[in-house]
């Protein structure tokens, strides 16, 4: 274990001012490009480029803003749910959704960044998540299939973050894929009970297997010939595998999972190629993509007018919460982080949009 | 709208008997008491542990990395501190 990674963040955002004005800049660089180079992880006090430091506190906010998002669409069917099995089974799925956002927002913190303002800019719409969570949840077997091909994809995209340069997320991600697994096989059971249902229990899963298949592929990203940031994320060791070889990795996964539960991929491209040793598949619509990145997905807009409501709703209670422990013990009643993360938190995300 | 940010707490889990609290995250509390339940619910939703430790994170003082040599590197000058450093016969046994 290494220091105390959010109380180490604040200390350093003076430093790096120090740094910045000019001495210990040039050693600083070097010893994050050493660092990187021997495959070390860079720890929260450390010196970083500020473009590293902007696109981790970026990339980890959109992966916290996913999580608690991605609670919405599985939410929907907590009351509705057929047994009290699979009741208590997905409520605590997305009591882990919670969890993994807390668990990133937490280590987007050691970088600087407020988790309040975090969350301001998603619900201002400021700042993205996974587009796979704009599309509506239509019936139960929508569950197993999020469990099964969303989780699935996301597994595929996470296990080689849990060797993320930067140290607080590649801890966060050790975590979450640990229980990760857990959202896979839940959802592949109770699709395989569905499948051994009625027809029209098994016409219901092929129906969310259609509406579900193209929209995980995208969870990948564009493709390698469009994602002009990839070159610099692997060079910093924040990414492994390019979009394209995630992609190839979950369909060459998943086609046999598909067999053995008796449903059809809709694609009428996708077959074995002996040649490569993977198969070919066709591609995503990348228009309806870039679409719903941009905020025109079936579902955005109702997404985050419910983050929205839920912030406004329970803004009493964290108030309440503040003015009790403020009255119980005045000693730990401060509202607020040291004011040099904040102006520094301010600093590192000026740069967006 | 001003937010009310509660303060930030460095949380610790003991995941048995036996070993060290280690370090785990942070989360956001009103105060300690809050902060320990937090914790339950978040880092410990698996049996991952059997005591919580939670301190407000503007409570911690940690080492400056622009002083790293001065803390540190002393310590490897100082090989006679190391087992390794003192030759013993073959035929010496148990040492």
């Amino acid at each position: 274990m290494t220091s105390f990674d959010s109380a180490a963040a604040r200390s350093d955002a003076g430093a790096a001012r120090i740094d910045s004005a000019g001495a210990g800049l040039d050693a600083g660089v070097a010893r994050f490009d050493e660092a990187i180079a021997r495959d070390q992880r860079i720890e929260p006090a450390d010196d970083m480029p500020e473009g590293y430091r902007r696109t981790m506190v970026r990339q980890i906010a959109q992966h916290a803003h996913s999580e608690i998002i991605g609670m919405q669409p599985e939410g929907e069917w907590i009351t509705r749910a057929p047994t009290l099995r699979r009741k208590a089974i997905l409520l605590a799925k997305v009591q882990d959704e919670a969890g993994h956002g807390l668990y990133l927002y937490s280590a987007a913190e050691t970088l600087g960044a407020d988790r309040g303002d975090l969350t301001r800019r998603l619900i201002e719409g400021r700042q993205k998540y996974s587009s796979i969570f704009n599309y509506p949840t239509r019936s139960f077997a929508d569950v197993g299939v999020i469990g099964w091909l969303v989780d699935g994809a996301a597994i595929c995209n996470q296990v080689p973050l849990c060797r993320s340069s930067y140290g607080p997320y590649a801890r966060a991600m050790i975590r979450i894929c640990k229980e990760e697994s857990f959202h896979q096989r839940q959802g592949y059971e109770l699709l395989m009970t569905m499948m051994r249902g009625t027809p029209a229990q098994r016409e219901m899963v092929q129906d969310s297997v259609d509406r579900w298949w193209w929209p995980s592929l995208m969870m990948f990203g564009p493709p390698d010939a469009d994602s002009p940031n990839t070159a610099q994320s692997m060079a910093w060791k924040i990414k492994r595998h390019t979009n394209d070889e995630l992609r190839q990795r979950f369909v060459d996964m998943t086609v046999p999972q598909a067999e053995a539960l008796g449903v059809t991929l809709p694609d009428p491209g996708l077959r074995w190629n002996a040649e490569r040793g993977h198969h070919d598949f066709g591609q995503p619509d990348w228009d309806e993509l870039r679409r719903v990145i941009s905020g025109d997905g079936p579902m955005n807009a109702q997404r985050l007018r419910r983050r929205r409501e839920a912030d406004e709703d329970g803004a009493w209670v964290r108030e309440a919460a503040a003015a009790h422990a403020a009255a119980s013990s005045p000693a730990v009643s401060s509202t607020g982080v040291s004011s040099p993360a904040a102006s520094s938190a301010a600093s590192i995300l000026e740069g967006e949009r | 709208m001003t937010r009310h940010e509660w303060p930030l707490f460095e949380v610790f889990v003991r995941a048995k008997r036996g070993l060290n609290h280690v370090h785990v995250g942070s989360l956001r509390a009103a105060d300690h008491e809050m902060a320990l339940h937090h914790a339950r619910d978040l880092y410990t939703r698996r049996n991952e542990g059997v005591s919580i430790w939670v301190v407000r994170s503007d409570a911690v003082a940690a080492s400056d990395p622009a002083d790293k040599e001065a803390f540190f590197t002393p310590s490897s000058d100082k090989v006679y501190r190391h087992p390794t450093h003192y030759a013993i016969p073959d035929n010496v046994p148990h040492i």
